[in-house]
Parts: structure tokens; sequence; C-alpha cells
């Protein structure tokens, strides 16, 4: 039966997926960015396919390599209880097509990963930081940004008002 | 007449919000307009913290998300890890984590109900809620040494074996447990104030739930089937005989009704475990990987050296990708641990069920009236620590 949809899934985006493969029971499919939404609209709408629910969806930062980012979509399926990961590449671009009108859920996912990747989602409804503040600088779960601040250790410096 | 809509801001230091949550209302006369959750203000970036220290190190980290659930959360990091290095955990140490695991969410639960109850003006269930919860924190404190913050599971087990006295206090417990469940509901379930400030309220359907990611009894309040412990078992729950307690309307009163019946199949679960918690060791034999037994470390030189060497330089899994998710009180509790064959994690994700139950919010408090909102955060069970991260 999951294979089944293995089979499907193969056979209606063959040209489009990189790689497959299936290591400590988790099943995932590596899709090209240019077909990553039409893949993603046929696992959740297609009868057989039904993946309802959009369990997860995060970024990985691979620094050095290109393309860099990687978005990873982890996908259950209510009716048929199996998961499946989907991940994609970016292509060159830091940018990819939002999936929020398939799954509501993917609304704060996706600007989750904007404010921590400064990965960027085409038509997202309202793609604004969500953890940090809307000031803030950088995007802190990149690989080039820092986990400390340069000054963390130093003792903060108090000056009396005469001396200003 | 011209009439103009009232934005109006519920927190970040509001008592009902139980954390620093922060609502911009608009609002129709008494009438919610549209709500905007504002969150992020305990963020602390334990994801990258996660990245910087070495997998033994980075356990203390999940403590502190959703911070009623200590143990819950240290399970799920452990479980992630061990799939990554291909542990298998001995049957005592399971059914120990099993134990304390429904022990915590017992506590959690009852943390809820207190809290929930004092928020719609029900004062006194908070008082018998804490009784009971003080209990479950005794037994933890007993064992773990912690009330709030235990760290007390390990890669590959547990930090030590439980003892006679841990499982007299425990069977104590569970023989007293279902009669206090009574009195609660006693208090609320048939409570005409009560229904009406819960029935009908804050009503998300079972296909939306699914759609917004909603896990856990919010979820399963709306009538789906979803409990990661029977549709993904880990740590054995496959051999303990419970049902997973489903709602109809999807309503503040049926996220209540699950609960409580939640509360009576986690004693249930408690009292097969701890009847037959096997004999064995309590942490798996993998020397390069788990830490060797506290007591040893105190006596053998030899332990010590082993246990600074995998503490603090680490321990080197294969180059993979795993997910783990166990049933935490508030919902599905994942992690999604990438390696680079190092021994750091390379990408460390939280996948936490309280970000994804509030995006859910908005949804079911629009053109409910302002009262309602209180009713409808408090029956989400939100934890701002695990929003945040």
């Amino acid at each position: 039966m999951i294979s089944d949809k293995l089979d499907k899934i193969i056979k209606n985006f063959g040209t489009y997926i990189a790689a497959i493969k299936e290591e400590k029971g988790e099943r995932t499919i590596l899709v090209k960015p240019e077909a990553h939404k039409e893949l993603l609209r046929f696992l959740r709408y297609d009868e057989e396919m039904s993946y309802d629910m959009l369990i997860d969806l995060c970024g990985v930062d691979y620094l050095g390599e290109n393309p860099r980012f990687e978005v990873v979509y982890l996908l259950r399926s209510m009716r048929d209880g199996d998961r499946l990961r989907v991940k994609v590449r970016l292509n060159g671009e830091d940018e990819i097509e939002t999936v929020s009108d398939l799954w509501r859920a993917a609304d704060w996912l996706e600007r989750e990963t904007y404010d921590m990747f400064g990965i960027r989602f085409r038509n997202h409804p309202d793609l604004r930081r969500i953890l940090l503040s809307d000031d803030f600088s950088g995007h802190p779960l990149r690989k080039d940004f820092p986990a400390e601040g340069f000054d963390f250790d130093k003792p903060f410096e108090v000056k009396l008002e005469e001396e200003i | 007449m011209e009439t103009t809509f009232m934005t109006i801001n519920m927190g970040p230091q509001h008592p009902a919000t139980h954390g620093v949550l922060r609502l911009l209302l608009e609002l129709d006369g008494e009438t919610i307009v549209k709500a905007t959750p504002h969150i992020g203000y305990l963020h602390r970036g334990v994801e990258k913290l996660g990245e910087t220290r070495t997998y033994h190190q980075a356990l203390v980290f999940t403590d502190r998300l959703d911070y009623t659930n200590g143990l819950s959360n240290n399970l799920a990091y452990c479980l992630a890890i061990e799939k990554l290095a291909d542990i298998e955990i001995p049957k005592r140490a399971q059914y120990i984590r099993v134990i304390l695991c429904e022990l915590q969410r017992i506590a959690a639960h009852l943390l809820w109900l207190g809290t929930h109850a004092l928020d719609l003006g029900a004062m006194t269930v908070l008082f018998y809620a804490f009784r009971e919860r003080e209990k479950v924190l005794d037994i933890i404190e007993y064992i773990t040494g912690a009330r709030l913050t235990p760290s007390f599971m390990r890669i590959g087990g547990v930090a030590r074996d439980v003892d006679s006295e841990f499982v007299k206090k425990v069977k104590e417990f569970v023989n007293e447990f279902p009669k206090r469940i009574d009195e609660y509901e006693t208090l609320l379930t048939e409570n005409i104030i009560w229904k009406k400030r819960t029935v009908g309220i804050g009503v998300i359907s079972k296909e939306e739930a699914i759609s917004y990611g909603v896990t856990g009894p919010v979820l399963r309040a709306s009538g789906v089937y979803y409990d990661v412990r029977k549709a993904h078992p880990y740590s054995s729950y496959e051999d303990f005989d419970f049902f997973v307690p489903l709602g109809k309307n999807g309503d503040v009163y049926d996220r209540y009704l699950v609960r409580m019946q939640e509360l009576r199949q986690s004693n249930r679960i408690i009292s097969q475990a701890i009847e037959g918690i096997p004999e064995g060791p309590f942490k798996a034999n993998a020397p390069q990987v788990v830490l060797p037994e506290k007591d040893d470390v105190q006596t053998d030189i030899a332990a010590l050296i082993r246990q600074f060497k995998i503490a603090q330089g680490g321990f080197r899994p294969e180059k993979a990708e795993v997910y783990a998710s166990v049933e935490a009180p508030k919902g599905e509790l994942g992690f999604y641990i990438v390696s680079d064959g190092s021994e750091k994690p390379f990408r460390f994700r939280i996948r936490p069920p309280s970000f994804l139950n509030l995006s859910a919010l908005p949804r079911m408090i629009e053109g409910q009236m302002v009262a309602d909102v209180i009713a409808t955060i408090g029956s989400i069970d939100i934890v701002l620590g695990e929003i945040d991260r």
C-alpha cells in the first residue's frame, strides 16, 4: 500500500525527483525546485495520497554547498497513518513558492523559516518575522551567524551621567 | 450610523495568556473581528544553541522547552538520538520512561486544569488539582532530584535505576488518583456555569484542525483519532492497554472532557507499567555512546574518563537524518536531527506542538466574545517556552 503510493509518485513526477531514500524507517523524497509545489499539491489532494497533515516544515543551511538551502516538509496521511519527508534544494536564489494555501500550518512554519534562515516564500500572505523582533538584522540559524556575540563575556561598561 | 473597530492589546503581561503571549484584538463592540498573536518574547535560540553542544550536552535544553513537561521532552530528544545511533533500549528503561512520562502528563494536565478553571472563575479547582500535582512532583523529585527540569533521561536509558520506595510511592498514588479525578469532575463536568462558559466556544472542525497541524487533545477533541503513542508506538507503549479518548464538537468543553479522560488513561498506563516493570539493566549496552553509571563514575577511574570523553568530547554518529516524536501532553513533540557525522548536531530542529496549536487560535476565536478568548487560550493549553524556544 505504502509502496503503491511511491510507485505512483514516481510515475507522475519521475523526471523531477532527484532521489528517493529510505533509512531508519523514514522515507525521503528529494524533489527538484521547479516541481516542488506541484508534487506537494499532488500529495495533498490526490485521492490515493491524501497527505492531509503537514507535521513540520523547516530549513537546513548547508553553508559552502551549492545550492545552499534546503527546505524539509514532513507530511502525514491521517487515513493511512504513514509519514513522508519531502526535501527540496533551493535554486540559487533564496526563494521558493509557498505551500500555505495547501496546509494552513505552513503559514507560521514558513514565517519561522523566513525568520531563521531568510528563505523567502513567494505568495505567502503575511511573510513577517515571527519569533524575532521586526528590527532584528540577520537570520540566526544560518551557519555564518555567530552563536555568541563577540563581546558576550566582556563586562558591560557602566558610565555615570557626568562622564558622558 | 458609523461604527469603528477598536484595537486592544491583550498581553504580553496578562495572567490569562499563560505566559508572554500578546494578542492584538480588533473588536466590534465585544465581538472579535480579527486576532493577531505576537510571539517570540521568550525566544532563547534553543535550536541554535543545540548546534553548538555535543549530543549529551544538548539534552538539558529540552527541559526548558515545555517546562511543565521536562521528562517527555527529554524522551523525545533521546529517542531521536537513539534512532540516529542505532541503540537498543532495555525493557526496564523503557518501562521507567513510560511511568515517568505518564506521571509528567498527569502533572501537566493538572496544571492545565487548575489554571484553566481559575481563568474562568472556578477557583476551588486550582487547590484540588495542585494537591495531587504536588504528590506527582514529589515522586518525580524523589527519583530525578528536580521538580521542574529533571533532565533525567539519558541517551541509552535513564540516569539511575528506580527502587522499591519509588514503586511504593507510585502505587499509592495510582490507587488514590481515580477518586481524585472523580472529585474534579463533580466540580466541573455537570456544572451549569462551567458548561455555559465552555460548550460551543472556540470550535474548530476536524478538517481545519488537521490543516492547521493541530495535535494532541485539541485535535482529538475535534474527533480525529491521532495519538503518537498508538500511531507510531515508542518506548513499549504497545505493551499497555489504554484507549484514546475522542471528542465530537471540537469546542472548549470537549477539550476539557478529553483531557479528563486522558488523566484516567495515564493512570491506567502507570498502574500496568509499575506492576509489570521487568528486571534488567536501565541503560543500553553501548559503551561508545552511553554514559557510564553514576556509581561507577565515582569509584572507577576508567568510568570517570569515559564519562568525560563521551560528555565533553562527544560521540560521532553516522551521517543521517532522523525524526522522532512523542505524544507530549500538548501534542506531537518531534525532534528532527540532521547529523553530518561530527560530535554536534548539524541541525537541531524541534517541532513544538503548542506552536501549531496556537496558530489555529485566531480561527477559533474570530466572531466570539472577548471573554471567550480566555476560555479558548486556556483550552489549547499553550506553553510559551516551547512556542518561542
